[in-house]
């Protein structure tokens, strides 16, 4: 009867970022000079991906009450180190592709492991791990530079049937592939779980271990789908540390604004992307109505305070003011 | 029961956490078709006991015994297998999932590996109706109910796991008087169906109705196992206490009501649906109940009091003054001087992590500071006066407050306000699960701060407290106040009839309704002496 109801509660983070990314991209496409056409889109979801990736993994690690501060780092990790093997043969590039999302899965356990079995606090030991996975990324490409498979690079950025961007493609589809099943799994229930409170969990019987840990590790592995993804953008690998650290501050912010809760238990990967396709709008904005560039920093975090703002609504009609501190 | 082969056993069994001692060659046998209940003080072993069974804790020596062979448990998933299940008494459920989540939590039923939700859904509607809890929605999230409903998804949660030993840590003590009734059917049916319950309450009555064997525990050892019913109440309070009972509630004062002039009063206040247009008012020195099943708006008169509901309508007078509190800061403040015990200590009550002496002056920093400067010696002088007055058991003052027992950890809260010397005391239901001994010099503590001019306001869910304790009880039913029942008017009777809003005259017996209460409140006076056990290491 009341089903919906509590559906609606349970969405209610997803669905308000989506209502803010749906009215900033309107309000986009409506004063771009070119309107809402395939190549405005296609421009506009070629920048979107790449920060909804690893927001993405982001999210997989907040869930868990934890937070990952080398997202970033992976992500540029992997894009240096696709630039050096995703290339060749058709094989070749196979190959090259299953070793970056191995590097990222592999970074992510490293991870994990360190913060579940070695109990270090996940800020403290991304922080660190990252520092060593930008290090590697500088020692692979000290200078800008390599390349990619450029067949495969258009085909991914390209167009589908000459309007869907192929890049939303491969996202639907990392979602439906890597998201889905995890959310639905005792694994991805035990990261839930363990985030709300893991002294129930532990008490139920529930695998937080299991669960931490796969959360951790595909994270790394949703890192670097972001960055092979970056290089198929660029055609090169750059260890560009600013863009690094501006990306895992901008997934933090993404899943905020994606109802992702940073006390960890709730929130889902849909939320996070609309977050990271809404705060990208935030700069595209800027850009329509020709904001001097010197001013768009500021305009981008005050815009962002205001979006995440808006999930703060509800605390208005607070009756009890104990439920303000749930 | 009748020599059965014992299903479960336990030999020897000791621990100790750091200098203390929890268990001492403790030992217990259990058997199926039978409740067996456990009874102790908080402290005596009991809860380390029930850990140790349900794989929490390793003990340090001692071996467990299931089906005749020997057994251990790595974790709380071990122990599940094994068919141990063990219904905590803080409770075991995930806040931000859903009901049927929880229930299947340990065990979820799988498709394609995924989990497969229609069958969760079937899953935890059933164990909710086998629990009489049908009336939860299975998709509502776990935090949005309030604490007896989560008891019994968390009763629920445990019949879904099949268990062939059930153990039930004070599983009743956030129950209404309704639930209590439903989870005792329940509790029959599964003895009847062959399995071996463990029992642990603090409620007499609940043991004298449910138990087939008791065992009651002292200091980490089981003093005395005996057939229900071969004891009287008396005699198991003696073992429980090591020491003879003395009549646990202090006399009341004579005097003509409503002669004192009131301190707080209420003029219809409503809020939202919860509270009804209730008007009410506390002299000094009275000690005044507010009884009636849980949840129909005691809390949140309380709270309202209190400062934290907005959107409250009607009138709150301090000594016949109107006065606006907007917050408890505001509450708390000297021209109010109001203090609240709260319902849930370990959330809203201390701050867990942090230790005992800062427990104790969160509440009088203000007090106890010069230009935001903590006077160190003021708050060791006040906090030594509190730990003398309340007889509080710590190892020290700089331990963390959630090593203490829950008794102690009362006292801290309580303590904790005192220090402010507060004019109106609130307390919401602060004897749940404590034991006899602290029960019973709370009770003691209440009514001297009364005779000392305090205005209190005490919420209990249990009947006995508001019978001994009150010179006035409101019962409350809706968000309204039913009736109010003043000195001898004061019964198990009449209270349990309002609070079920019939006509005391036609009241049936038994049925829904707590069963009367023996022994506690009734037993004959001996003369209440300072207890010199529990005095001794303040």
């Amino acid at each position: 009867m009341k089903d919906w109801r509590y559906w609606l509660a349970e969405q209610r983070g997803t669905l308000l970022a989506f209502g803010i990314f749906i009215v900033m991209f309107t309000i986009y496409t409506s004063n771009h000079p070119a309107g809402f056409t395939a190549n405005v889109v296609q421009t506009a979801s070629n920048k979107g991906v790449l920060l909804a990736f690893v927001a993405m993994a982001q999210t997989l690690v907040v869930i868990t009450a934890g937070i990952d501060l080398s997202v970033g780092m992976i992500f540029l990790l992997t894009n240096c180190l696709a630039s050096w093997l995703v290339i060749g043969t058709g094989i070749e590039t196979a190959f090259g592709v299953v070793a970056v999302l191995g590097t990222g899965l592999l970074c992510g356990a490293i991870n994990g492991a360190i913060v579940i079995y070695g109990r270090l606090q996940p800020i403290v030991t991304t922080i660190a791990t990252g520092a060593v996975y930008f290090g590697i990324a500088l020692l692979l490409r000290p200078f800008p530079g390599g390349s990619v498979n450029e067949d495969l690079a258009d085909a991914l950025t390209g167009r589908l049937f000459g309007v869907v961007p192929a890049s939303l493609v491969a996202l639907l589809a990392v979602l439906l592939v890597v998201w889905v099943p995890f959310s639905r799994s005792v694994l991805g229930r035990a990261a839930y779980a363990a985030g709300s409170s893991e002294t129930a969990a532990y008490m139920s019987g529930v695998p937080i271990r299991r669960g931490k840990f796969a959360a951790y590790a595909l994270a790394g592995l949703l890192a670097a789908i972001g960055g092979l993804f970056l290089t198929f953008f660029t055609y090169t690998g750059e260890a560009a540390y600013a863009s690094g650290n501006a990306y895992t501050l901008f997934s933090i912010a993404a899943v905020v604004l994606g109802g992702v809760s940073l006390f960890g238990g709730k929130g889902s990967a849909i939320g996070a992307i609309f977050g990271a396709l809404a705060f990208r709008t935030i700069g595209d904005l800027l850009f329509v109505f020709d904001f001097d560039p010197l001013w768009q920093p500021l305009f981008q975090g005050v815009i962002l305070l205001i979006a995440v703002s808006l999930g703060a609504f509800a605390l208005f009609r607070v009756r009890n003011r104990l439920e303000w501190f749930l | 029961m009748d020599g059965a082969v014992p299903l479960f056993r336990m030999e020897g069994i000791s621990k100790r956490y750091g200098g203390v001692r929890a268990l001492e060659k403790a030992e217990l046998s259990v058997t199926p078709g039978s409740i067996h209940a456990i009874l102790g003080e908080n402290g005596a072993g009991k809860s380390t006991l029930i850990k140790v069974m349900a794989g929490v804790v390793a003990p340090d020596e001692g071996r467990m015994m299931l089906d005749g062979s020997e057994v251990s448990f790595a974790s709380p998933a071990a122990a599940n297998q094994a068919g141990i299940v063990c219904i905590f008494q803080e409770l075991s459920l995930v806040p931000e999932l859903s009901v049927a989540d929880n229930i299947v939590i340990s065990d979820p039923p799988k498709r394609f590996g995924m989990i497969d939700r229609k069958a969760q859904r079937r899953i935890a509607e059933e164990a909710l109706a086998r629990a009489g809890a049908a009336d939860i929605h299975p998709l509502a999230l776990v935090k949005d109910l309030p604490l007896s409903r989560r008891q019994m998804v968390e009763i629920a949660k445990a019949l879904a796991r099949k268990p062939r030993i059930l153990i039930l840590d004070e599983a009743t003590s956030a129950l209404t008087a309704a639930d209590v009734a439903k989870i005792f059917g329940v509790l029959k049916r599964l003895r009847s169906e062959g399995l071996a319950l463990l029992y642990i309450s603090h409620r007499m009555n609940e043991i004298a109705e449910l138990a087939d064997q008791c065992t009651v525990f002292r200091n980490g050892r089981n003093v005395a196992s005996y057939a229900a019913g071969t004891k009287s109440d008396n005699e198991v309070v003696e073992l429980m206490i090591g020491r003879e009972y003395s009549h646990i509630f202090p006399p009341r004062p004579m005097r003509a009501p409503a002669t004192a002039a009131p301190v707080l009063e209420a003029r219809k206040l409503s809020w939202t649906d919860r509270l009804d247009n209730i008007s009410l008012s506390v002299g000094a020195g009275e000690v005044v109940g507010l009884g009636g099943l849980d949840g129909q708006g005691q809390r949140e008169l309380l709270l309202a009091f209190f400062g934290v509901l907005r959107g409250l309508s009607g009138q709150i007078l301090i000594d016949g003054k109107p006065v606006a509190i907007a917050s408890p800061a505001k509450a708390r403040g000297d021209r109010i001087g109001m203090a609240l015990i709260p319902e849930d200590r370990k959330t809203e009550g201390l701050m867990l992590p942090m230790t005992v002496r800062e427990n104790l002056s969160f509440a009088a920093l203000d007090r106890l500071s010069r230009g935001g400067i903590i006077d160190r010696a003021a708050e060791q002088r006040l906090i030594d006066d509190m730990v003398a007055l309340l007889a509080i058991k710590t190892a020290g003052l700089d331990v963390p407050v959630g090593a203490l027992s829950g008794g102690n950890q009362q006292k801290v809260v309580i303590a904790k306000w005192l220090m402010r010397q507060p004019r109106i005391i609130l307390l919401n239901d602060p004897t749940r699960g404590i034991d006899v001994g602290t029960k019973q010099e709370l009770y003691q503590l209440m009514r001297k701060l009364a005779d000392q001019g305090a205005a209190i306001l005490f919420y209990s869910t249990d009947y006995d407290e508001l019978i001994g304790c009150c010179d006035r009880v409101l019962v409350l039913y809706d968000g309204a106040v039913k009736r109010e029942l003043v000195g001898a008017e004061i019964t198990e009777r009449a209270l349990i009839a309002s609070a079920l809003n019939i006509n005391g005259e036609e009241m049936p017996v038994g049925g829904m309704a707590k069963t009367p209460a023996r022994g506690m409140a009734k037993t004959p006076a001996r003369g209440m002496a300072k207890t010199p056990a529990r005095g001794a290491d303040a």
